[in-house]
């Protein structure tokens, strides 16, 4: 009775990734890749998406210890709050970011007035769109790893002469690093993928702003091959990332 | 209390539904070991030494210093203690190499890193770990990742040695051993040591005198040995396998709280603990008329193999336990609920007062042992 509606659900979600290699201009692969445009967009992708990443490591792991270890009033309030961009369809967020630091923005205002910084439709612009729709994944993760970690390893750290900086780095640290790879990955494929928020607060221009995503949208219209390659760039991607998490995905599940 | 070298603690810690009032002190280069049935308090008390969980009251102070005395607002975290701790599972830090766990205190204390390293392979060497100092904790074995916890908490120099049940998860193979080889790095350890146990053989290996907790409270204190002779409840007369009464003595008749009377060769009055051992019961299966002053009545209420005796449980007034040999065993037809007599010669019981030496009735004494 329910092998029916399995194999359609299958079927579903294997078909279309089946298409798209299928219908892949192979012989022509090669040259696409190495076009102007595409490495362009390529470049940019990854830069982005690996500073992005950083961003989210360097205040997100800093977040999660806070939601994790502080005992205050409001604390559940702030893991809600956190985990909004999660659930907030992403181009929500690249308006709401464009409403902060646009030019007339809550902050951007004073940002154009006294430091002639304007952010919207630039790369950083990229990178900050990308970190509020990707940092949540890394908070939650390095979150519930260090609610998993055995604390007496600090205790007997804090016995040991360590302060509290010390034993972070070099205890806390080390023994949550598998729950910080896995956000961070999680955190990169999804700032790789960032369309909605990009668009909207960081626009598309060639070079600047036009991430992958973004490039393979415009292509549709007027270079559908090119789409696809990039679409199996992406596609390449997402695999890699599946496989480095199988241990904690695949065969957490299977267990 | 300061200006003591060693350490005096006062402990109160109230949790939820428990509280802790122990006071303790250790010499420089003695060994006090802390005794207790589970949930007495014991893992609370190392804890608020350890400057992991503040005290409510009272103050401890280590060689001088004043480490946590909450009437006059002063804690000393954990970090800034001068306190070494082996924990019951060790917790060695698993990404860590033996030689980095041994130096991770004394990078901790800014020492450069060649030189930690160099002295913590010397702990390693005297720990005769010499050639596991590049493995990682996870492949190595009970007592191995014991010494090397050890020579973690050595390394920095502590003033207090706190060690966490240091054998319960080592297997009674390596056990003696480990046991042994403690002893012998204690002896070189010119730093006050706590151990916290619930095994009295640790103790009486290991220390030079005991604190017994029940319940939060000290119920017995003193030298290893007299702790051992001489115990004033259930839980430490159970622990040196002693059978243990309390009652009130006339003229060498003692009647035993809840039913009985034993008569000891001992001279004693008023209120009394009488312990003999278990090996000094002989068991009939019909009235004995032999020369023992103390003969009575009862039923077996249980069986259990100790090494090469048996210890026979008995429900009588008082209640009693006995070992004897299995032989014995089948001779008498020992099973449980079968009618059985208990005769211990008057010589064999033991009587000594229920107030401490210096008067107070089960009340801790104050200050360092």
């Amino acid at each position: 009775m329910l092998l029916v509606p399995a194999a359609l659900a299958v079927a579903f979600l294997v078909l279309p990734l089946v298409a798209l290699v299928v219908r892949a201009p192979w012989t022509t692969l090669p040259e696409a890749l190495l076009s102007a445009e595409v490495g362009q967009a390529l470049r940019l992708s990854l830069v982005c998406a690996t500073s992005a990443t950083a961003l989210s490591m360097v205040l997100g792991i800093p977040l999660a210890w806070v939601l994790a270890r502080a005992q205050f009033r409001g604390r559940r309030l702030l893991r809600a709050l956190v985990t909004v961009p999660l659930v907030l369809p992403p181009v929500v967020g690249g308006v709401a970011l464009l409403l902060l630091l646009g030019r007339r923005g809550l902050l951007g205002q004073y940002l154009d007035a006294w430091f002639g910084v304007t952010l919207p439709f630039t790369t950083p612009a990229v990178i900050l769109a990308e970190t509020f729709v990707a940092m949540p994944f890394l908070v939650i993760a390095v979150e519930g790893a260090l609610r998993g970690a055995d604390r007496r390893y600090e205790d007997a750290a804090a016995t040991l002469g360590a302060s509290r900086s010390l034993i972070f780095r070099r205890v806390t640290l080390p023994l949550i690093a598998p729950g910080v790879s896995a956000g961070a990955v999680l955190c990169f494929a999804r700032a790789l993928g960032e369309f909605g928020a990009t668009i909207s607060f960081a626009g598309s221009f060639p070079g600047v702003t036009r991430t992958m995503p973004i490039e393979v949208y415009l292509a549709l219209e007027t270079d559908p091959p090119a789409a696809i390659v990039l679409s199996l760039v992406l596609l390449a991607v997402s695999v890699v990332v599946l496989v480095s998490l199988r241990d904690r995905w695949l065969q957490g599940s299977a267990a | 209390m300061t200006g003591v070298p060693g350490l005096a603690a006062d402990l109160r810690v109230m949790r939820e539904d428990f509280s802790l009032e122990v006071d303790l002190g250790i010499e420089p280069g003695g060994v006090l070991a802390l005794l207790g049935p589970n949930g007495a308090g014991k893992s609370t008390a190392l804890q608020a030494l350890a400057g992991l969980v503040p005290l409510r009251g009272g103050r401890i102070t280590l060689a001088g210093r004043c480490l946590d005395d909450p009437g006059a607002g002063v804690f000393v975290p954990a970090a800034e203690r001068a306190i070494g701790m082996v924990f019951q599972d060790y917790l060695l830090f698993p990404h860590l190499s033996a030689v980095d766990n041994v130096a991770f205190g004394l990078r901790a204390a800014r020492v450069p890193r060649r030189q930690a390293r160099e002295q913590a392979r010397e702990w390693l060497e005297r720990m005769g770990l010499a050639a596991l100092a590049d493995a990682k904790p996870g492949v190595l074995s009970g007592g191995q990742a014991q010494r090397v916890a050890l020579a973690r908490a050595l390394a920095p120099g502590p003033r207090l040695l706190l060690l966490d049940e240091p054998l319960a998860a080592l297997d009674a193979s390596t056990k003696m051993e480990v046991r042994s080889e403690l002893r012998r790095h204690l002896a070189d350890f010119n730093g006050c040591t706590l151990l916290v146990t619930h095994d009295p053989l640790d103790a009486m290996v290991l220390a030079d005198s005991l604190v017994v907790i029940e319940d939060g409270r000290v119920v017995q204190r003193g030298r290893t040995a007299e702790v051992a002779r001489a115990p004033r409840t259930d839980y430490v007369a159970r622990l040196v396998g002693l059978n243990l009464y309390r009652g009130r003595a006339t003229g060498g008749r003692i009647a035993i709280e809840g039913g009985g009377v034993l008569v000891t060769a001992d001279s004693c009055e008023g209120e009394v603990f009488a312990v003999f051992p278990p090996s000094a019961v002989v068991l009939h299966r019909h009235r004995p008329d032999g020369s023992a002053r103390n003969t009575w009545q009862g039923r077996v209420a249980g069986l259990e193999q100790h090494a090469d005796t048996m210890r026979v449980q008995i429900e009588a007034a008082p209640a009693v336990l006995a070992d004897v040999t299995a032989a014995a065993v089948a001779d008498l037809d020992l099973t449980v609920g079968a009618p059985v007599w208990a005769a211990v010669k008057a010589t064999e019981i033991r009587c000594y007062s229920t107030l401490d030496s210096d008067g107070c009735r089960s009340a801790p004494a104050a200050g360092p042992v």
